[in-house]
């Protein structure tokens, strides 16, 4: 989880991304911080997000993108 | 007789469509028979309050009644300059100084907002204008005095000194740019657009125009969808979508995820894109999954109008390869200058410039500006002749096709914006607790990088930019140093900067 924070915080230092959970309803990320976090995400966990995961529900909050991470790593 | 006024378009397409969808956003639709009433109205609304051949602001959330409130201004005989209701405070305050604008077309949203504004002119809502009746002899008077080398509209782009550059650009060029990007992209009356670009900017007239034209349909699709490839991809097929022209990264932004091994484009055979590289590896998946369709590379600046190049993708590149900028469109040509002012030749580098009809009318309230950029024509010694400097470098290859090599300065192409990194600079420098900044491109992995040396942190910095800068234009990433490097004259060295990337 603190690697993922470290990921977000470079994109948007100002937000508090542990109690966020409307980071795309509220347009807080863009299509740009999506890709950005998807490449790093390879880059650190190993972990490629297929497309059909691409969705707003997995990238409201950290919460949700980590356990998405975790689900992608076990399969 | 000769087409002159960009309205000619709507009015021949309503006697024969008008009840087809002109423009749609899912929650409004327009016909052509409303896009005409509406903006006819909003025309005759503008005449009754003596406002005439000036700007009027139209400050409203993206949708179908914002286009045709565009048209309305046209109708009036004024020039229409949007703003989007999610730019910055402060840069829609610096719009506003430029323009002393006395008439602002807004939504209910937009009204709220523009209560924090020192305006004090006309707030004109669009849903109690649009249905006012039209002043016909009042219109037909406006038309009979109006040229085609009068302005359509102001759309403001980066300025390197902090401040927004309004190009202004009229009848004439743009119907010059519809008539030959039409021809090439092969628009026509079953044509469905699908529109990414905001409608700020001059992207957008590749939609708007050619759809006025043939009676074809745009859809603005909802900018939220450009983060999540396989919902964008079943909008397409929902709408059978078949043309598309998009930046580079919104394109991009759905084959890199391979979205193609899920979910095809069913009915796409025309795509477009433009101002940015389209990397090589992502454009041959989109080929891959589209082999049937068209593929054009378009290049040009706003203050040409729109796009003044093309290049029909017809044939492979290695992925070491850049798809070329090609040729300029038919009544348009492109100079290559060395700076001795000769002309480039046997494939050296020089300045792209542009001559013809396609030249905008300059930067609304900037002569200086406008002055440098916008020059005689240093091969042509016998009559006045404008060209434009883009500040773009280019070649020609051994095909005799036009390359993009580089910029002549500190402009960047940031997923399809335009930037002067100049422009952050000075409004980081504004910020207290600022004591330096500068900024470079880190083109491999597309990222403003900002370097500063201040007491301030960097997240409440970013924060406090959010207020003057629009979201495209903010860092990526942000690092505090101890001391800015130096080249040895004494400038800020960006070199440096770069290797701390």
């Amino acid at each position: 989880m603190e690697e993922l924070l470290e990921i977000l915080e470079s994109l948007h230092p100002d937000v508090d991304y542990e109690n966020c959970t409307t980071l795309i309803d509220d347009k807080i990320l863009d299509s740009f911080d999506i890709i950005a976090i998807i490449s790093e995400i390879d880059n650190t966990f190993d972990v490629a997000i297929p497309a059909e995961e691409i969705i707003p529900e997995n990238f409201n909050s950290a919460k949700a993108l980590y356990e998405l991470i975790q689900k992608i790593a076990e399969e | 007789m000769q087409q002159t006024n960009v309205m000619e378009y709507l009015e021949a397409t309503v006697l024969r469509v008008p009840e087809k969808v002109a423009f749609s956003d899912d929650t409004t639709e327009l016909t052509f028979a409303d896009v005409y009433s509406h903006s006819r109205s909003i025309g005759s609304v503008l005449h009754s309050k003596g406002i005439y051949r000036e700007p009027v602001v139209v400050f409203m959330e993206k949708q179908p009644k914002m286009i045709a409130a565009f048209f309305g201004c046209v109708y009036g005989g004024c020039y229409y300059v949007p703003i989007d209701a999610e730019m910055p405070k402060f840069r829609i305050e610096l719009i506003f100084q430029n323009l002393n604008a006395r008439a602002v077309i807004c939504d209910e949203h937009c009204k709220e907002l523009l209560g924090e504004y020192d305006f004090d002119g006309e707030v004109l809502l669009y849903d109690s204008i649009s249905s006012c009746p039209e002043d016909t002899l009042a219109l037909s008077e406006i038309r009979d005095k109006q040229l085609d080398t009068d302005p359509i509209y102001i759309v403001f782009t980066s300025g390197s000194t902090g401040v927004p550059k309004g190009v202004i650009a009229c009848h004439r060029s743009v119907i010059d740019y519809i008539e030959n990007l039409s021809d090439v992209l092969g628009f026509n009356e079953d044509t469905r657009f699908a529109n990414q670009t905001p409608l700020y900017f001059d992207a957008c007239l590749k939609e708007l125009y050619p759809t006025l034209k043939y009676g074809a349909t745009t859809y603005l699709v909802p900018k939220q969808l450009f983060m999540f490839p396989i919902k964008l991809v079943e909008y397409l097929n929902d709408h059978k979508i078949n043309t598309i022209c998009w930046v580079v990264s919104a394109l991009t932004m759905i084959s890199a995820f391979r979205t193609f091994e899920k979910i095809v484009p069913e009915y796409l055979h025309t795509v477009a894109f433009g101002s940015e590289v389209f990397p090589i590896k992502q454009f041959n998946r989109w080929r891959e999954a589209l082999p049937n369709a068209k593929f054009t590379n378009l290049y040009g600046p706003t203050e040409a109008t729109g796009m003044c190049c093309y290049f029909k993708v017809e044939r492979d590149f290695a992925l070491d390869e850049v798809i070329p900028i090609g040729g300029p469109f038919h009544n348009t040509e492109i100079l290559l200058i060395k700076d001795d002012n000769t002309p480039a030749l046997d494939g050296e580098v020089g300045e792209i410039c542009v001559r013809g009809t396609s030249l905008t009318l300059g930067y609304y309230n900037n002569p200086e500006k406008t002055a440098e950029v916008f020059v005689q024509n240093p091969l042509n010694k016998n009559y006045p002749e404008l060209i434009y400097k883009t500040g773009d470098l280019g070649r020609l290859n051994e095909r005799g096709e036009l390359i993009f090599v580089s910029r002549k300065d500190y402009q960047i192409k940031h997923m399809g914006h335009r930037i002067e990194l100049g422009e952050i600079e000075v409004n980081v420098n504004l910020i207290k607790g600022v004591n330096m900044s500068g900024c470079v491109y880190d083109k491999e992995k597309s990222k403003i990088v900002l370097f500063y040396v201040g007491e301030i942190d960097s997240s409440e910095l970013i924060a406090l930019l959010k207020d003057k800068l629009p979201r495209y234009m903010i860092p990526n990433k942000v690092e505090k140093l101890e001391a800015m490097p130096f080249t040895a004259n004494g400038k800020l060295d960006r070199i440096a900067l770069l290797k701390m990337v």
